[in-house]
């Protein structure tokens, strides 16, 4: 098993579990052990955007350092590329990199200001999963894969932070295909969605502005169904929560609306795998094992 | 007829300082409204996104008290498609911490529902704390 650092971020330990247990399975098929780094901190969710402020590059950095110390007491191989697959920290955690290593006098800074941290030095490369596994080549998933997921109509979603900005993203901002060879290698039939890479409205789902999010899943769930979807596979936990869980809202602002499941990618990669029992498939807010079971997907 | 926009000396000091803290070169923008095309809260805001920056470009502070300004998620669609190069998203991410920067917070989820807050995944709390609230 080759060992990789992995970074989980806060919600997949709490409201995703189901995306942690799904992503571990998933890794494991591939003979990847995740080793979660050592006392990991808040990644802080959005990238700071602004250049004077460098205070909210410090938490994202002090994981990095975590990879170097990981790659010193052994627990990797020299290995400094660090998964993740949560979009959001990906994004985030990407970013600080990317700008420390740009930055000479600003990684001294944050180095200085960590007193207590050895330095970071500026090699830890953020990786989001769907990387590695494009790295691996998708030949290879399809060779593991034990029960491809025939008939089965996969529209990917893919959101913001995975593909935005350019430098960051894993793909084409304006015409990503790394999802759809995905779900090509697990057997499944792919689905296109105009709005696959449409903002779901974020953390507007906070506060006053949740029906604008509900909206927002009216219109993304519909695009995949109008082109005949099943399910939609995301990677982001927060287009999870307000394309899956903001679905119930949608309902009732548009009582046409017909539910959809939406799963985390790891989560028919699991099931794809033969394992079915680490999917984490009682985890969705819109269940998808009755629609499995329909296509003789899933016993029971 | 010709309408001349004077701008003061205040007005070019607010120029500088959203640039300063965006790190964008505003004035760049030749208003051609891709962003305002592309963006997905366009119909929602006040103020379209190419409007902000024809607002900051003129130095009027007014652009600080629009709505619009708070509803960009970040979502990067702009930055990706403006053909000069600007990232929208650092300057409305500016605007916002001059409002934040000031101790004024945009949400209190202390007016929440309990319940409401109780179901909301981390990240959504993470995330909306960070862009909200100084």
């Amino acid at each position: 098993m080759k060992k990789f650092p992995y970074y989980p971020g806060c919600t997949l330990k709490q409201a995703a579990k189901h995306f942690e247990t799904s992503a571990i399975a998933s890794a494991e098929a591939m003979d990847i052990e995740l080793v979660e780094i050592q006392k990991w901190n808040c990644c802080g969710a959005v990238a700071s955007l602004t250049a004077d402020d460098m205070m909210h590059h410090v938490a994202p950095i002090r994981n990095l350092v975590r990879v170097q110390e990981m790659n010193e007491k052994g627990m990797v191989d020299n290995e400094y590329r660090l998964v993740v697959f949560c979009s959001m920290c990906f994004n985030v955690l990407k970013r600080s990199a990317k700008r420390v290593k740009e930055d000479a006098d600003m990684l001294k800074t944050i180095n200085d200001f960590m007193d207590t941290e050895e330095d970071y030095e500026g090699n830890v490369e953020v990786k989001h999963f769907l990387e590695i596994l494009d790295e691996i080549g998708f030949d290879s998933l399809t060779r593991r894969v034990k029960k491809p997921l025939k008939g089965l109509k996969i529209s990917a979603y893919y959101g913001c932070t995975l593909l935005r900005p350019r430098g960051i993203g894993i793909d084409d901002p304006e015409a990503p295909s790394i999802m759809e060879r995905f779900i090509e290698a697990l057997g499944g039939e792919v689905v296109d969605n105009p709005y696959k890479s449409l903002c779901c409205g974020s953390y507007h789902t906070v506060g006053g502005n949740k029906e604008l999010v509900a909206e927002r899943a009216y219109k993304i769930i519909n695009g995949a169904r109008d082109n005949g979807a099943d399910m939609m596979i995301t990677s982001c936990p927060l287009c999870a929560f307000n394309l899956d869980d903001r679905q119930e809202l949608t309902k009732k602002i548009h009582p046409d609306f017909q539910h959809m499941p939406v799963l985390y990618f790891t989560q028919i990669m699991a099931m794809a795998m033969g394992m079915e029992d680490r999917a984490g498939l009682d985890g969705n807010h819109i269940d998808a094992r009755p629609l499995l079971r329909e296509r003789k997907l899933l016993e029971g | 007829m010709t309408e001349v926009i004077q701008i003061s000396e205040k007005s070019k000091d607010f120029l500088k300082k959203v640039e300063e803290i965006s790190g964008e070169v505003i004035t760049l923008c030749e208003q051609c409204g891709i962003c305002t095309t592309s963006c997905p809260m366009a119909e929602d805001m006040d103020v379209s996104p190419s409007n902000i920056m024809r607002l900051v470009q003129i130095g009027d502070e007014g652009v600080l008290e629009t709505k619009a300004i708070w509803f960009c998620a970040s979502c990067f669609t702009c930055t990706v498609r403006c053909p000069r190069g600007i990232d929208l998203a650092k300057v409305t991410e500016a605007l916002r911490q001059i409002n934040l920067r000031k101790n004024t917070d945009y949400l209190d989820i202390n007016r929440m529902d309990e319940s409401e807050v109780e179901d909301l995944p981390t990240i959504a709390l993470v995330s909306s704390m960070r862009k909200y609230t100084g």
